[in-house]
């Protein structure tokens, strides 16, 4: 039973504190969206600032996540909760890593910005504009889910990285073509590939958050396998005889 | 812990044999006492104070009773000896199975069942005598020892009971000198010397101290090993370390019944979450 949807405790200073907890799990995604939207800004328009920004930035992110989770032990120490309560407790503090994670690759990501902008440019950037979308909008939705106790809205982020996966194997390839076609596009492909497979793993790391939403409003793990479309480990680009 | 889903009791109508097979595949136990439609009344004009109970105990395995005041679970622990056999007028409907008989039958010797369904109350209890006599005197009502079996089933009883050490040397002292949390454990003696086969706690540490708590807690976890245990219970924390299974009831009704770590993780009845989870009122 969603916790929104319930009676307020007796004790309301602990209505109080838990409502402050999934605030601070809102302003920390909030935050992690905004640096994968510049970090992805900053590669498409060649913007070192912006990408200095982003990087810069990380810091804040480290410290939520650190505020979070001090938070979590003092109310599982204090308020001793049980049922919902505690499964929400146990999620965000799990959630609190999985973006303090995304917000390790959108720095990353930003850093590979900086060199790549120096490199000469080939090839469009359009995978990369429509793939950070997309984690961008699951993302965005794994965390209104947890803010609104909305189960649908998490089962339906969980099911929706396939596509996610699927872009990063088209980027994959057209990337290995472009090495093939002149060495000197390694440097900046080399680069451009760790950058979508850093955007990939925000992917994951957004269904992470969406099971761990399932598992704290309805008290039950999803079980079946969810749908994946990486094939990027199986690809091979022949090259010219 | 095993993944079953617990049902919500309130959601069965009628049926209760699925609930049993599940709730004892979950505890990978057979039932000592088995509850079945149980109404209570407290008297001739008053309204049932227990609707249609349907409740395993399983054997060996704590099972823990929690609700707020008022919920029926007390009246629950004292149907399973016919502590409200004292009262006139109170009067239990259904059944209760035990060794397959129905212990709400009139035929049954109340004397025999409460020798073999014991009871240890909220507040302590010692006799105003020796601690030796203490135990001592509930055995002579049940059978004839000589003095060295007495001896035996003295020590044996304060032994199990977690007492033995500290009064082995003052067991002709008076009972009323020991400690609260003693005088609770010397009333579990008191209570195993008889060897009964189930033993009913009602809210055994609420008069006690963090650490005589502990020792109770303790103690029950070793007494399962011999013993069904029913535990009733207003600490939901208490209830989480002890019991097996916990039983939650609201309103003299069986709302939900799962083993511990579930109901305490997950409960499926809105009830019992909101019950457990502090919201009531």
């Amino acid at each position: 039973m969603p916790a929104n949807d319930l009676p307020p405790h007796v004790v309301s200073s602990y209505d109080q504190e838990l409502r402050r907890l999934r605030e601070m799990i809102a302003r920390m995604g909030g935050l992690v969206e905004r640096q994968v939207a510049e970090a992805t800004e900053a590669l498409i328009r060649r913007d070192t600032d912006l990408a200095a920004e982003v990087v810069g930035r990380d810091n804040e992110i480290d410290a939520l996540e650190a505020e979070i989770e001090q938070f979590c032990v003092r109310l599982l120490a204090l308020r001793q909760p049980v049922a919902g309560d505690l499964r929400l407790i146990v999620a965000c503090m799990k959630i609190s890593q999985d973006l303090e994670r995304i917000g390790d690759y959108a720095r990353n990501a930003a850093k590979r910005a900086i060199v790549i902008a120096g490199q000469p440019p080939f090839g469009s950037l359009n995978g990369f504009s429509r793939m950070a979308r997309l984690v961008q909008q699951n993302l965005k939705d794994a965390i209104d889910a947890l803010v609104t106790d909305d189960v649908q809205k998490a089962d339906q982020v969980w099911a929706a990285d396939e596509s996610v996966d699927d872009i990063y194997t088209g980027i994959f390839r057209e990337l290995l073509t472009f090495m093939m076609e002149d060495p000197r596009n390694i440097t900046a492909a080399t680069h451009l590939l760790f950058v979508a497979k850093n955007l990939e793993r925000i992917g994951d790391h957004a269904t992470n958050i969406a099971e761990r939403v399932h598992y704290a409003v309805v008290g039950e793990t999803l079980k079946e396998e969810r749908p994946k479309g990486d094939n990027s480990a199986y690809t091979v680009v022949r090259t010219p005889e | 812990m095993n993944d079953q889903p617990s049902i919500p009791v309130a959601e069965l109508t009628g049926s209760f044999g699925g609930l049993q097979a599940r709730s004892n595949a979950q505890l990978n136990s057979v039932a000592r006492i088995s509850v079945r439609n149980l109404d209570f009344y407290y008297g001739p004009h008053l309204p049932k104070a227990l609707k249609g109970i349907n409740l395993d105990f399983p054997d060996r395995q704590v099972t823990g009773m929690i609700g707020p005041s008022g919920c029926g679970k007390s009246t629950l622990l004292r149907v399973l000896n016919r502590m409200y056999s004292l009262y006139p007028g109170q009067r239990a409907e259904g059944e209760v199975i035990m060794d397959g008989r129905n212990l709400l039958s009139p035929d049954i010797d109340i004397n025999e069942l409460r020798s073999k369904v014991g009871m240890v109350f909220q507040k302590p209890t010692p006799f105003p005598m020796t601690i030796y006599e203490n135990i001592a005197f509930g055995v002579r009502l049940h059978e004839k020892l000589s003095k060295k079996q007495m001896d035996e089933r003295v020590e044996w009883a304060l032994t199990r009971a977690a007492l033995w050490n500290e009064v082995k040397d003052r067991l002709q002292s008076s009972a009323m000198g020991l400690s609260g949390g003693q005088q609770q454990r010397l009333c579990i003696a008191r209570t195993i010397a008889v060897r009964p086969e189930v033993i009913l706690f009602d809210e055994p540490t609420s008069a006690l101290d963090p650490i005589s708590t502990l020792k109770i807690e303790e103690l029950i976890d070793e007494l399962k090993r011999d013993f069904t245990i029913v535990i009733v219970t207003h600490n939901m924390q208490q209830a989480a370390r002890c019991a097996d299974q916990v039983a939650f009831f609201y309103l003299g009704e069986l709302i939900e019944v799962a083993p511990a770590a579930q109901l305490f993780t997950a409960p499926k009845h809105p009830k019992t979450q909101e019950y457990i989870t502090g919201r009531f009122g």
